[in-house]
């Protein structure tokens, strides 16, 4: 069974809907990634697991239990992390304070959770007395990807890590990305370099306007002539 | 005049005043930076600790063991005040709320009125001589207002940069939405903050009291004050608040040798539409209102 299963949710923000029925499914270990045009509703079908919407149909069921509707903070403790797309750093607070907060819900010792991160993002190290709001975007990517990583979800969701980012920056998250799945986490990521994702991931879905488009691998998908001349530029 | 004239008869009595103004202004400034608007119920709750306090000194106590006392009351009301009014209106557009907190102001004030008159009172009555400190002369009620707001401020800095919630204080007021999907409970948050704000409050009543009097509208009429130096100091930030109170003050005290001396209250509206002109986002650059 599924990890994450989305069933035909429908919903948006005021009193229009923006999903018209989105469903899907992230597998144990498996990195689905979403693309497809601006305003298709990648964000918001994202931001539906956490109910930072009205849902009004569908459900969403993780690790076998339905979580639809539920507050943010039960969910996070439940297991899953959400990177947003914008704003997703705490701008006035250090990169280690930043970890801190990640971690809110975890009592105990940290300390190797904190080992892990800094394993992970190693130019953080450096920088962890630093306000999170001064980095670079690449680094700041890599703070709100570790924040998420702190509480050790069993999925998190990326929406639009590399964007605006340099080749070299995008190429390192894709990189730490694939180390976190391989440590054991799912992941479910929305991606505008639509192509390079397709290519790096093990499933993908094309949403446009607030609905299923297209499904497959990620090879399958970069091979669907439709897919390509629609969303990946011909 | 003496340097020494100068320092004891105007910055010495700026920096007792501009310290208590602090500590109104840090309190404004946490419920603008954490809860997102303008209290105007904070001088009337200032006013309220004021006269809890003289409740317990008219039952016996010291004036500053009544302090903490009356501190911890208005940290009540104020979680009280919240959960009745303003969070009944949290989803509304933000207007309501700091609308609202003008009504609060309104009935704070009116059962001060009611329970203790409205008639000027003190703690304590008879003339204080002040002592010499290295040719600065201050009374022992100054000196223990400029400790009291060192310790608060010192122990509040602590609070917010090292404790658990005092971090998730400062996430909420940072970036609310990723405060909730790290877990952090917004309510939780919201009556810590109250709770503070309150006990804030209340020192800061008790300390314009014990300098001089206490009467029913002394919180209304620092307000503007508070806000001026919140404002000053930059919106959502402690040391901030604690700069611009400490300019306000000083400005008021020294504005005797530019303006006449019933027009002292000015200063602090002059200071405010002087920074919103120069420099809206505050010495220490507070977050855009
Ligand atoms: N917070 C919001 N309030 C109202 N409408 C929104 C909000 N966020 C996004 N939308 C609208 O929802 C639609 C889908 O947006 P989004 O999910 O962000 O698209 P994508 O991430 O695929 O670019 C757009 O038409 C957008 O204008
Ligand atoms: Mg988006």
């Amino acid at each position: 069974m599924a990890l994450l299963e989305m069933k035909d949710v429908r919903g948006g923000y005021g009193d229009a809907d923006i999903l018209h029925g989105v469903s899907m499914t992230v597998g144990e270990r498996e990195i689905v990634v979403i693309v497809g045009p601006n305003g298709a509703g990648k964000s918001t079908a994202m931001k539906s697991v956490f109910g930072l919407l009205t849902i009004r149909g569908g459900n969403i069921v993780f690790d076998g239990e339905d979580i639809t509707g539920w507050a943010p903070d039960r969910i996070v403790q439940r297991g899953i992390c959400y990177v947003p797309q914008v704003d997703n750093v705490f701008r006035e607070m250090t990169v280690h304070e930043n970890f801190e907060m990640g971690a809110f819900l975890r009592r105990g010792d940290l300390a190797a959770a904190y080992d892990r991160i800094y394993g992970l993002f190693p130019d953080l190290k450096a920088k962890r007395r630093n306000l999170a709001g001064d980095l670079s975007g690449g680094q700041r990517q890599m703070v709100a990807m570790g924040r998420a990583l702190m509480l050790d979800p069993k999925l998190l969701l990326l929406d639009e890590p590399t964007a605006g980012l340099s080749p070299k920056y995008m190429e390192q998250i894709f990189q730490i990305t694939r180390d976190v799945r391989d440590a054991g986490v799912s992941i479910l990521l929305v991606e505008q370099h639509a192509k390079q994702a397709l290519a790096f991931c093990d499933r993908g879905y094309v949403l446009a306007t607030g609905a299923n488009r297209h499904e497959g691998s990620g090879q399958a998908l970069l091979a669907d002539r439709e897919v390509a001349e629609m969303f990946l530029g011909g | 005049m003496s340097f020494m004239d100068f320092l004891n008869f105007h910055i010495v009595p700026g920096v007792v005043l501009g310290s208590i103004y602090a500590v109104g202004a840090i309190g404004i400034t946490l419920v603008f930076g954490i809860l997102r608007f303008s209290h105007f119920a904070h001088g009337d709750m200032a006013t309220l600790g004021a006269f809890v306090a003289l409740a317990l000194v008219t039952a016996g106590l010291t004036p500053w063991a009544a302090l903490p006392i009356a501190m911890a009351a208005v940290a009540v009301v104020a979680i009280v005040v919240d959960k009745l009014f303003y969070d009944y209106l949290k989803a509304r557009p933000k207007i309501m709320t700091v609308m609202a907190s003008l009504g609060v102001a309104l009935m704070l004030r009116a059962v001060v009125q009611v329970v203790f008159g409205v008639d000027p009172r003190t703690y304590a009555s008879g003339i204080v001589r002040p002592d010499e400190y290295f040719g600065i002369l201050l009374r022992d009620r100054e000196l223990y207002t400029l400790a009291a707001v060192v310790a608060i401020v010192i122990g509040l800095t602590l609070f917010l940069r090292h404790s658990r919630w005092g971090k998730a204080m400062r996430a909420m007021s940072d970036n609310p939405d990723l405060a909730r999907l790290s877990g952090v409970d917004n309510r939780k948050v919201t009556m810590l903050t109250w709770a503070i704000v309150g006990a804030l409050c209340a020192a800061s009543g008790f300390m314009l009291g014990i300098n001089n009097e206490l009467h029913s509208m002394m919180g209304w009429q620092v307000l503007l004050p508070m806000f001026a130096a919140a404002i000053l100091g930059g919106v959502g930030r402690v040391e901030g608040a604690v700069l611009g109170g400490l300019i306000v003050g000083i400005a008021e005290e020294l504005s005797i040798f530019i303006l006449p001396a019933q027009y002292k209250a000015a200063t602090a509206f002059a200071l405010l539409l002087l920074i919103l002109l120069v420099r809206p986002r505050g010495l220490l650059n507070g977050k855009v209102l």
